[in-house]
Formats: C-alpha cells, sequence, structure tokens
C-alpha cells in the first residue's frame, strides 16, 4: 500500500524479505544485465534511464512499481536504440498473452502454442 | 496492476501483462542474436544463489581479522574485494566506509537504485523506495531510527549517495566479545542492513542458527 506520509511504513525491511515479487522481475533484470554486458548501453546510460522513469509523476510513492519502471526504461533504452520498436513489443507481447491463453494449464507456455503463430517474425 | 479476472477458466493460462512482455523482449532479442536464453536463466540463478550479502560478510570479516587487509580496502577497495574473487559486472569502483566510535556510515541511491551488487546481491526492496532514498539524506537518524537503530546524539552519520560508476560498502564495527574468532564466524555476524549501514553487526549472543 501507498504510504503518504513518507515514512518506510509498510515497506518490509527484514534481511530475509524478497527481492524479487515475481519471476518476470528476475527476468527484466537479467535481460538488463546481459544486454549491458553485450555493449549495448553503457551502464552510466542505464542508470540515467532508469533514474527518469523513476522519478516520472505516475510513480508509486512507495516504489512498489520498480521493476514496472525498471521495464519500461529497458524497453525505451532499447526503442531509442533502434533495438525493438514499441509496435513490435506490443505485437509479440499480444502473442504470448495468446499462447498463454491457449495452453492447458500445467503445461510450459510456448509461443507455437499462439493461434496466430506465424513462425519467427 | 490490476488484472481482469471476470472469467474462471482452470483449463489455460494468464500470463501477466508485464510478464508477457519480458517475455516479447527476450523473443526479439533473441532472434537478433542479441541474448542467449540460457544465459539469461543463468544470471537469474546467480544473483538469486551464488551472489548475495554473504560476499560483503567475507570482506568485512577479513578486515576486522586482518589490519593489512583493511588497510588496503581503504585504500583501494575495488581491488582488495576483487582479491576476494568479487567484482562488479558494471565496472563499477568500490569504496568502504569504515564506521567508528565517532562516525556510523548510510549508504543511499537517490538517483535510482545504485547498489553493491557483487558483495551484497540484489537491493532489498526498501533500498529502492522513494521514502528512503529521499529521507536518508534529509534524516538520515529518522530513517535509522525506523530500522531500530538509535545512536547517540553525539555520534556524527555520514551518509553516501551511490552512482552509476562508486558503489559503497560499510565495514560496521566490530562486535564486542568475539577476540579470537574465526573468519567464518565473525563473517555470521554481518548482515546485509550492517553493511548499508541501516543496521549494526550482531552481537555474539543475537546470533541466528547458522547463517
Amino acid at each position: 500500500m501507498s504510504r503518504r506520509d513518507g515514512t518506510l511504513g509498510d515497506i518490509p525491511t527484514a534481511e530475509d524479505a524478497p527481492v524479487f515479487a515475481e519471476p518476470w522481475q528476475a527476468q527484466a533484470f537479467a535481460l538488463t544485465l546481459a544486454l549491458h554486458e553485450r555493449g549495448l548501453f553503457s551502464w552510466s546510460e542505464w542508470a540515467d534511464a532508469l533514474s527518469a522513469e523513476v522519478k516520472s509523476p505516475g510513480a508509486a510513492a512507495d516504489g512498489s512499481d520498480y521493476y514496472q519502471r525498471w521495464l519500461a526504461a529497458l524497453e525505451r533504452l532499447l526503442a531509442s536504440k533502434d533495438v525493438a520498436a514499441r509496435p513490435e513489443v506490443d505485437a509479440v507481447a499480444a502473442a504470448w498473452e495468446r499462447a498463454a491463453h491457449a495452453t492447458p494449464h500445467g503445461q510450459p507456455i510456448v509461443l507455437e502454442n499462439d493461434p496466430h503463430f506465424s513462425g519467427v517474425r | 496492476m490490476s488484472h481482469d479476472h471476470d472469467h474462471d477458466h482452470d483449463h489455460d493460462n494468464e500470463l501477466d501483462p508485464m510478464a508477457a512482455r519480458v517475455r516479447a523482449l527476450e523473443t526479439i532479442l533473441t532472434q537478433k542474436g542479441l541474448i542467449d536464453p540460457a544465459a539469461i536463466d543463468a544470471i537469474v540463478d546467480t544473483y538469486e544463489t551464488k551472489v548475495g550479502p554473504r560476499n560483503g560478510a567475507r570482506v568485512v570479516a577479513r578486515a576486522w581479522n586482518d589490519p593489512d587487509y583493511a588497510e588496503w580496502l581503504k585504500r583501494d577497495a575495488t581491488a582488495a574485494i576483487a582479491s576476494l574473487g568479487f567484482t562488479g559486472r558494471q565496472g563499477e569502483h568500490m569504496q568502504a566506509a569504515f564506521n567508528t566510535d565517532e562516525t556510523h556510515n548510510l549508504v543511499v541511491c537517490t538517483l535510482c537504485s545504485c547498489y553493491p551488487w557483487s558483495v551484497l546481491g540484489l537491493p532489498p526492496v526498501w533500498y529502492k523506495a522513494p521514502p528512503y532514498r529521499s529521507r536518508a539524506v534529509i534524516d538520515p537518524r529518522g530513517v535509522l531510527a525506523e530500522f531500530g537503530l538509535t545512536l547517540p546524539a553525539d555520534k556524527k552519520i555520514r551518509v553516501w549517495d551511490s552512482t552509476a560508476e562508486l558503489r559503497y560498502l560499510v565495514v560496521p564495527q566490530r562486535p564486542s566479545g568475539t577476540e579470537g574468532w574465526s573468519e567464518d564466524d565473525l563473517a555470521s555476524l554481518v548482515t546485509r542492513d550492517s553493511m548499508i549501514g541501516t543496521g549494526f553487526a550482531l552481537a555474539p549472543d543475537q546470533k541466528g542458527p547458522a547463517a
């Protein structure tokens, strides 16, 4: 919950509190590290991009949307480098959502399960 | 993030929109040959299981037990830490901030969340949260109080603001009653928070079950 009084409030401070709330957050984190190691951007460029996102007016006061901001920063950086344009990411993300829907529960979700799957895009 | 669940399907899966976007990026980047999915999994595994505050605890324990190492850590933390096999992936430099009787050190990143990953693993949620990022600088005593730390009024608090290029590791004061302890035993007293400055090293009688 967002607390407006500016204290740490309900933010967990225990030593063993989890660092990732969901697996996609770990994936987004790892993608960023891998792309940096490949030289796609410098770490300062990344810090600037992330900083801009976490300071944007819509950011949650308690930082609970941190990895959403992280992902937004990564997408923006990749778009600015002509690596992945927004419409392309939107289209492939929609395909993943359709694939998830079409995948029987308990089985791994693969992109080929998208009813509109058309091979390598 | 809200997700519409106006119907119940037990035969299919839902991908959270965020999860779908990450998968989309992974698909696109893999197709372009920019990443290897196995390498991504390896990074996640490394950060979840191999890198963590235990690395930093080793650095602190060594510094407590070996004055020459402590001196090296003060002078050139990047090299002293690398000598134990912990090197940053972002080519960042490290600086060690030693707590003393006069000064307590506290680390923050007001810009975003730069953090010494190579020695502390991934940052805790509160480290990335705006209340900590903004208040650690303005009201460090108030922030420490929220972590249950009360410092004597005459103790100085020095706040270190991390950057993409320079990260800080706090070296907490060695607890009394640990004379003659081995490095392994000492390391078990060094908590993550004590290396950020929002905690102290544990006293011997606070030591939990085998760390």
